[in-house]
């Protein structure tokens, strides 16, 4: 279970690579896939080191990507008690 | 004015974040989208542009301070930053060229519970712009200035500005820039505003706090937030994309608060000094009128919230 999560709005990327280059984590690629304006958005290739600090989300120029953190709910106790 | 909030379904379809399927449940919504006219978007600012990122930071500052959104107004100038009024969804005025502290200054007198921010460009602040600037630091009037400075004209071209440093080659200056530059923070140090900072986009977090700051302080306060103009400026002086911007800033940011104003003039390649620079007390200009009218005019003076028309 990643503690965080990133969504991104592909269509709204203009492939800066800001977030990719500061991902404290390095959850994040380029893509080799185009968005509809010809830009490469990211893509989230290590999803389980997501911490969910959104640092993607203030860096980004385009409002185009964000992470939240993964909420403590009663399957994080389980996952807790289960080690 | 631009208007208050829109009413969201005149605002159009909103394109959608792709959102990892396992996430779905506990997905919030981007924190920054309720402050942005998502009609809008894409904004105009090129890729690797920091502009998008300062507003960024705004955005999350106002959600940190808890401000009254109805009491927030931006006023902007003409160029690149120019259109940030035009992207929040806030009361935001879109001035012409340069006069966005003459707007502010008015809106602030006319309405003195605002909290008024002025958004522009190093250009229109501090070339057409630049008596006006001053004068409202002289007054310490309760305005916020965020001047983001990406050391050309942007949006006319590239043209050389008053902040381009010695050396560096623009559309106008084939040949280098042999003009000295303004240091910003000095000159509105000098002209007595009583916070002053630079930040540049690769310091969100700090800028942020900055902005925190500046909206709970009383009287003339001052942000300089250095971005990345990847189009005009770096291309120009072969300095690369966006991204190798930010990884300078990194590399050559040295954060020196409570630094000598004096000190901190940038050169074309060299460190960049953060931090905030000044932060102190002076009487605001509202004060100052108010103390001074009713130690004139005594009981001939009243304040009132509102004026009664009988």
């Amino acid at each position: 279970m990643p503690k965080g999560y990133v969504a991104i709005n592909v269509e709204r990327c203009k492939g800066c690579g800001f977030c990719v280059e500061f991902c404290p984590t390095h959850v994040l690629a380029m893509s080799s896939a185009f968005n509809s304006k010809g830009y490469h958005p990211p893509h989230v290739v290590n999803p389980d080191k997501c911490t969910g600090c959104d640092l993607c989300g203030m860096y980004c120029p385009d409002f185009a990507i964000y992470g939240w953190k993964a909420p403590e709910s009663k399957n994080g106790a389980k996952r807790d008690a289960a080690r | 004015m631009n208007g208050g909030v829109g009413d969201p379904a005149e605002l159009g379809p909103r394109p959608e974040a792709e959102i990892p399927p396992e996430a779905c449940e506990c997905a919030p919504e981007n924190p920054v989208e309720q402050f942005l006219r998502t009609d809008r978007m894409p904004h105009i600012w090129c890729p690797g542009c920091g502009i998008g990122t300062t507003v960024n930071s705004f955005a999350r500052a106002l959600l940190e301070a808890k401000v009254d959104l109805d009491r927030v107004a931006v006023v902007s100038g003409i160029g690149c930053t120019g259109r940030v009024a035009g992207y929040v969804r806030l009361d935001s005025f879109h001035t012409t060229h340069g006069r966005a502290i003459p707007f502010a200054t008015g809106l602030k007198l006319a309405n003195p519970n605002l909290l008024v921010v002025v958004y522009s460009g190093d250009g229109d602040l501090f070339a057409i712009g630049g008596n006006h600037i001053i004068h409202a630091a002289r007054r310490n009037l309760d305005i916020k200035v965020i001047c983001v400075n990406n050391f050309v004209y942007g949006m006319t071209g590239g043209q050389v500005a008053p902040t381009t440093p010695v050396g560096a080659t623009t559309t106008t200056t084939p040949y280098g820039c042999f003009e000295p530059a303004f240091n910003l923070p000095a000159l509105m140090d000098a002209a007595g505003a009583v916070y002053v900072a630079r930040w540049t986009s690769y310091h969100v977090r700090q800028l942020t706090r900055a902005m925190v700051d500046i909206f709970r302080k009383k009287g003339f306060c001052f942000i300089e937030v250095i971005t990345p103009c990847p189009t005009l400026y770096q291309r120009k002086n072969r300095m690369g994309e966006g991204l190798d911007a930010m990884k300078y800033y990194k590399e050559k940011s040295k954060v020196r608060h409570g630094a000598p104003t004096s000190e901190v003039a940038l050169t074309l390649d060299g460190d960049i000094i953060v931090g905030k620079f000044v932060d102190r007390e002076r009487p605001e200009y509202m004060e100052l009128m108010r103390s001074q009218l009713a130690a004139q005019l005594g009981d001939r003076y009243v304040e009132v919230e509102h004026l009664v028309c009988s």
